[in-house]
């Protein structure tokens, strides 16, 4: 019942690290930031890492960018994946692009399983995950979390919250969605992308580091992936948010209405 | 900005595993261990096990042979954290004991203790300084007298980082007396040999986490195998090693005194007061430009006696300089910054008011400033006394400064 896991690790911006737009509005200013892995991806090659530990099988971890974002693929083969595949592409990247990479990805390496972070910190566009199931003609679970609290005993025996069928040919997932908590159960090869509450991420131990630098990190270029990189979503102009306003007291429920309606507009 | 140039990739990644742990496994907890005045053991085996302990053991003694900067990126993320407990604690742990076992122990000594050291089963501590002798290491009285083929050693020791857990103590006695420095002898202690007693962790001005103890030596037996080194070799040994516990503790201020700027800048850039923030007055920037600059100095300072250090070139004056110097910026820096907090500053829930009091004492231990003056402005004198005449000579034992007639 071995199961072969891909995961991503996406190179994003550290949220601790002072993000500035740059005075042209055309990015930000990179000067000074720090990177880390995405932390939904995070959660993803933690809950792979359980599978494989739980049922065998292998774990390949896949980032697309620069080539920096190798130092995500080793983090992650810190963690304890085994091997990575770096798809190298320096210019914008949008879910079309990622998830026709992926795609291609997936058609190589065959994995029984996908598994990516909901969405990435930097842009929050919640897609690839769901294009690329679309693309594979495969099954997908968003949001996945875990039935049992992060406190929990389970959680802390590091149990997976993706539950492998006992033929090996289904996994249930659960996902949490705005009116609770719903159960699928989806048959393998699947798509699932993964939400906060699913798992806490293992932190990579000092010879899990010195290992991970054995491991092959195999590197395409995206341009010989047969692919269209043309974003379709194309960045035109980013800009600081207005500066927040300080609050207001209002007298009454009449005051409140009017303030919503003739100031706020939003009544 | 001056980028650091020392850390590869590895480090890098290190350095993010250390910030996690010390965010998963020492952030909820200091608070407590600071009332409790002391770090759990639970903490020791997690950091074992997460590979925080003992970096640069070799693999033959249980480590993973990697090089000094893995154990540097723990100290300064440590320091960083401002979680002084186990700050100080893994750093004689790991940058003293576990040092002068691998460099001076025996086969057995290294077998027996370095692996449980790496795993953090086995808690270390220096037994050096006793209630009148600190500077003036060579003033011990701990007395080790040979009986058979064992010592009984009698004494006391004090302020002993990790003292109320450790299980291995390098311990510094006198086996000869009226000799000076050549009578001083180093034991490796076995803390569960009958004869030695914990005395109470001793309540601090700042560092609170940290159990800082008495420890008492009663008829201690210990077999003469438990000798670190040779008879007589305990003060050789101990000054072989300064360059590099001066090098761990100028680590430890140039990252505190970077973080502190860090947080205060943040803070005053949004605290209100008279129309502005504080960061807007004129004060602010001018006291904050001064110490970042000093700060960077600091830096640039630290990584090059750190480079030193690896390429097995730190000098003891090198050291010292930097030890004294990064000793005096980290309290300044602190002193200066809780300014900027105004009452919050002085309350414990703030960070900075920790920093202050965790700060003290560096100008103190591992090295007093004068100490470190001293060796300084002795050594611009090194061979500038020329040869002189019978008299002169004399004075010059008697420590007075003697004028060269002629240049060297």
């Amino acid at each position: 019942m071995a199961l072969k896991v891909l995961v991503t690790a996406k190179r994003v911006e550290d949220p601790e690290s002072k993000i500035k737009v740059r005075p042209d509005g055309g990015g930000i200013v990179t000067d000074g930031v720090n990177y880390k892995m995405n932390p939904f991806d995070e959660i993803a090659v933690e809950e792979a890492l359980r599978l494989k530990e739980k049922h065998g099988g292998e774990v390949v971890v896949a980032s697309i960018g620069g080539d920096r974002s190798v130092t995500e693929i080793r983090a992650a083969l810190a963690m304890g994946a085994d091997r990575g595949v770096l798809v190298k592409h320096d210019g914008p990247l949008d879910p079309v692009v990622v998830s026709a990479l992926l795609a291609k990805v997936c058609e190589a390496e065959k994995p029984d399983l996908v598994i990516l972070g909901k969405q990435s910190i930097d842009d929050d566009q919640n897609q690839a995950g769901q294009y690329l199931a679309a693309r594979l003609g495969r099954p997908q679970a968003t949001f996945a979390s875990k039935k049992e609290s992060l406190e929990s005993e389970a959680e802390a025996k590091k149990e997976p919250g993706l539950r492998l069928g006992a033929d090996g040919k289904t996994i249930q997932v659960v996902r949490e969605i705005d009116g609770g908590i719903e159960t699928l159960e989806l048959r393998l090869p699947a798509v699932v992308t993964t939400d906060l509450r699913l798992n806490k991420p293992r932190f990579a131990s000092l010879p899990g580091i010195m290992k991970a630098k054995k491991k092959p990190v195999q590197e395409i270029a995206a341009t010989s992936l047969g692919v269209d990189l043309t974003p379709k979503v194309v960045l035109k102009k980013l800009a600081e948010p207005p500066a927040r306003k300080g609050g207001v007291r209002v007298a009454d429920v009449e005051e409140l209405w009017k303030k919503l309606h003739d100031e706020a507009k939003a009544l | 900005m001056i980028q650091r140039t020392l850390f590869r990739e590895e480090h890098e990644l290190f350095r993010a595993t250390v910030r996690k742990f010390i965010d998963r496994e020492i952030r909820p907890y200091h608070h407590q261990w600071e009332k409790d005045g002391v770090v759990p053991r639970e903490l020791w085996l997690k950091a074992g096990e997460a590979g925080l302990l003992c970096c640069t053991i070799p693999e033959e003694y249980g480590g993973l042979g990697l090089d000094y900067l893995f154990d540097v990126v723990v100290f300064e993320e440590l320091a960083r954290s401002g979680f002084t407990g186990p700050g100080s604690g893994f750093m004689v742990h790991a940058d003293l004991v576990a040092t002068y076992i691998r460099s001076f122990g025996t086969e057995e000594q290294k077998q027996t203790w370095l692996p449980r050291m790496v795993k953090g089963e086995a808690i270390g501590a220096l037994g050096m300084t006793e209630p009148h002798a600190g500077s003036d290491l060579k003033n011990v009285r701990t007395r080790a007298v040979i009986d058979g083929d064992s010592y009984v050693i009698n004494g006391q020791k004090v302020f002993i980082s990790n003292g109320q857990l450790c299980d291995v103590i390098v311990l510094a006695t006198k086996t000869a007396t009226d000799v000076g420095a050549s009578g001083i002898t180093l034991f490796l202690v076995d803390a569960s040999l009958p004869g030695f007693k914990r005395g109470r962790a001793l309540p601090k001005l700042g560092m609170k986490a940290q159990d800082t103890s008495e420890l008492f030596f009663e008829d201690l037996r210990v077999p003469a195998s438990a000798m670190l080194g040779q008879e007589g070799g305990g003060f050789g040994i101990m000054m072989t090693k300064l360059a590099q516990e001066r090098l761990a503790q100028t680590i430890r201020s140039a990252a505190v005194a970077e973080e502190v700027i860090s947080y205060t800048v943040d803070y005053v850039a949004q605290r209100e007061a008279f129309g502005k923030t504080i960061g807007d007055f004129q004060n602010t920037q001018f006291k904050l430009a001064e110490l970042k600059t000093e700060v960077v100095i600091g830096r640039v300072f630290t990584d090059r006696c750190i480079q030193l250090f690896m390429d097995g070139q730190l000098d003891a004056v090198d050291a010292a300089m930097a030890k004294m110097w990064l000793s005096n910026l980290h309290c300044k820096v602190v002193d200066e910054c809780l300014q900027f907090f105004g009452g919050w500053g002085y309350m414990w829930e703030y960070p900075i008011a920790r920093a202050y009091v965790d700060a003290r004492v560096v100008k103190i231990a591992g090295g007093a400033i004068e100490v470190m003056k001293h060796i300084i402005g002795r050594s611009l004198f090194e061979g500038k006394i020329a040869k002189k005449p019978a008299k002169s000579r004399s004075s010059a034992q008697n420590g007075k400064q003697v004028m060269p007639e002629s240049g060297t």
